[in-house]
């Protein structure tokens, strides 16, 4: 069983929910409430990294953010070590690659708030803020409580983007999901078994209490 | 000081209307769907911004396009009831009424609840929208918008969601609160009979314009105003007083024009009561008629004659106090050689009064 590679995968889970549930909120309402012309190509946009196999996203991503690339290169000489194969590298590529899972249910859910609840709430006296915590979120949770259950389940599992951007760096880059890939060419079956075992368990305990917690929130707003 | 509005604009509809509303009068801006009326309700709370207006309240200026000023809608003190209520569904009773208060508001509870208890709503605060009936979530609708301690109140269709027998109440319940009311409120209908029944006066609105102003009877009596809304029920309102509840099913009431009888109406001996009676189902007779079905034959004078276009004449009937009006036919003015002036007896059929015309008389303050 390959610890090392367990945590390094729920650390980059962890930080990818962290750094897009603001992202989802804000840009999921943003989507949800605004039009605007280009509407339609920005959702096309936050949907590409869906239906693109993950190696043809992951080969773009390490062009952009390799050593030739002005962001490589700017990493390069602030941070003094480049930024693909490594784990800041990785949680870019995850944070990028997730988009679509972390806005699009969020949108919806904030597409699910009643236009005259939040005009509502405006009359109410509250700020845009404040009807945004107190009357939005509470009413669209459970689709951002969707959007970051999918980004984490989906990071435990991805492959194909982590090998292009990250290689196989144990403690910084080797994931999961890459440790199973490399038992199973070892042909330790056992052991890929064993953690491909914990990675489902893993994922079907974080969906179950997810819809546990969405059920009951359910229940608070009926 | 009132509330003072005036909109013009070209899109998304055509608009062009001034109106005021003074402290404690209820406006009724009267119009089709369509005709611009909750167009200029969004405009006084912020909602929709026209391309020029003006929205000013005690003096302080909302919206003024012409300097620069547009307030946010939380930045202006307005209640507002909307059409289907717009509760927060995730809230209670009372967390939706403590929700519009000012943050610090000191016993925000306390105050929830008795606000509740103002719009007859007591021992349900903490029920969520959802188990609560149409016509309690239009109550707690009340309540939430009095709680923001509104400059003005605005009202949007707020009984077109709730059954008949509902509503009757309601428009009770709305009455008896005004005596509560000292801010200006706007009530947007296109119900006549509902704009006669609550407002003091009225504003008719036609394809964004103001097409007739004036207080309720005027406005009631003015068959023009009427055809722009497209109706002929043409009909006065007379206050009067419960007097007895007969054992054939009708009550007895008291009015300056002398006792009238009508199908049962609710309410103890004593209550007052506001009838709205509808001109064409008043008939107009030179001498008593005798031996006569109809139970209600009310004597008076010709106050004036209004004439239509069409074949009908509205006569102004002066009982005492109170007007009646007779929607009848030219021919029969010439006929009768009915002028202003003359003696009259107006006859009116006790079923012809609906129950929904009848209404408690507002609480004298």
């Amino acid at each position: 069983m390959d610890w090392t590679a367990l945590f390094l995968s729920l650390r980059l889970a962890g930080w990818t929910v962290a750094i897009l549930l603001p992202v989802s909120i804000l840009a999921g309402r943003f989507l949800a409430y605004r039009q605007f012309g280009a509407k339609g190509l920005v959702e096309a946009v936050v949907m590409l990294p869906l239906v693109l196999p993950p190696t043809v996203f992951g080969f773009y991503l390490l062009l952009a953010f390799g050593r030739n690339s002005p962001v490589g290169a700017f990493w390069q000489e602030t941070f003094g070590h480049q930024l693909v194969f490594t784990f800041e590298g990785l949680l870019l590529a995850s944070v990028i690659f997730n988009l679509s899972f972390a806005i699009q249910p969020a949108q919806r859910g904030f597409e699910a708030v009643p236009i005259e609840v939040r005009e509502a709430a405006a009359c109410c006296g509250m700020s845009p803020w404040r009807s945004l915590w107190r009357v939005e979120l509470p009413l669209a949770w459970p689709g951002v409580m969707t959007a970051m259950v999918l980004t984490f389940a989906h990071t435990l599992g991805e492959f194909g983007i982590i090998l292009m951007m990250g290689g196989s760096i144990p403690g910084e880059t080797k994931t999961i999901a890459i440790s199973i890939y490399d038992r199973v060419q070892g042909f330790d079956m056992a052991g890929a078994g064993i953690m491909s075992a914990t990675l489902v368990a893993i994922s079907l305990i974080t969906i179950a209490a997810t819809y546990m917690l969405s059920a009951r929130v359910g229940r608070r707003l009926s | 000081m009132p509330l003072e509005v005036m909109a013009r604009a070209d899109a998304p509809i055509s608009l062009q209307a001034s109106f005021r509303a003074e402290p404690g009068e209820l406006l009724a801006l009267v119009g089709h769907s369509g005709s611009g009326k909750t167009t200029l309700l969004r405009t006084i709370a912020g909602l929709w911004r026209p391309e020029t207006a003006r929205v000013s309240v005690d003096g302080e200026v909302w919206l003024d396009t012409a300097a620069g000023i547009n307030l946010a809608p939380h930045r202006r003190h307005v209640g507002v009831v909307f059409q289907n209520y717009a509760l927060f569904p995730h809230m209670t009773a009372a967390q939706n009424v403590m929700a519009a208060m000012d943050r610090g508001a000191p016993n925000p509870r306390a105050e929830a609840e008795r606000l509740l208890a103002l719009v007859n709503l007591p021992g349900l605060a903490d029920r969520k929208p959802a188990q609560l009936s149409g016509g309690q979530q239009q109550r707690v609708a009340v309540a939430r918008a009095l709680a923001r301690r509104p400059q003005a109140l605005l009202l949007d269709e707020p009984f077109s969601a709730v059954d008949s027998a509902t509503r009757e109440r309601l428009y009770d319940e709305i009455i008896a609160l005004r005596a509560h009311l000292k801010m200006p409120v706007v009530l947007v209908t296109h119900d006549m009979n509902e704009a006669q029944l609550l407002a003091d006066r009225m504003v008719v609105i036609e394809k964004g314009r103001v097409v007739r102003e004036g207080t309720t009877a005027e406005v009631m009596a003015d068959p023009d105003a009427l055809r722009a809304m497209g109706i002929r029920e043409v009909a006065a309102m007379l206050p009067a007083v419960i007097v007895v509840h007969a054992d054939d099913g009708l009550t007895r009431l008291d009015a300056a024009t002398g006792p009238l009888f009508l199908p049962t109406i609710e309410g103890q001996p004593g209550t007052k009561v506001r009838v709205r009676i509808m001109a064409h189902e008043v008939i107009l007779a030179k001498a008593r008629p005798e031996e006569l079905s109809a139970q209600n034959i009310l004597a008076g004078t010709i106050a004036a004659i209004t004439p239509g276009t069409g074949p009908g004449v509205i006569v102004h009937v002066r009982v005492g106090d109170d007007e009646i009006l007779a929607r009848i036919t030219r021919r029969a003015v010439v006929q009768l050689h009915l002028q202003p002036g003359d003696a009259v007896h107006a006859i009116v059929k006790s079923m012809s009064v609906a129950r929904d015309h009848v209404t408690r008389a507002p609480i004298e303050v």
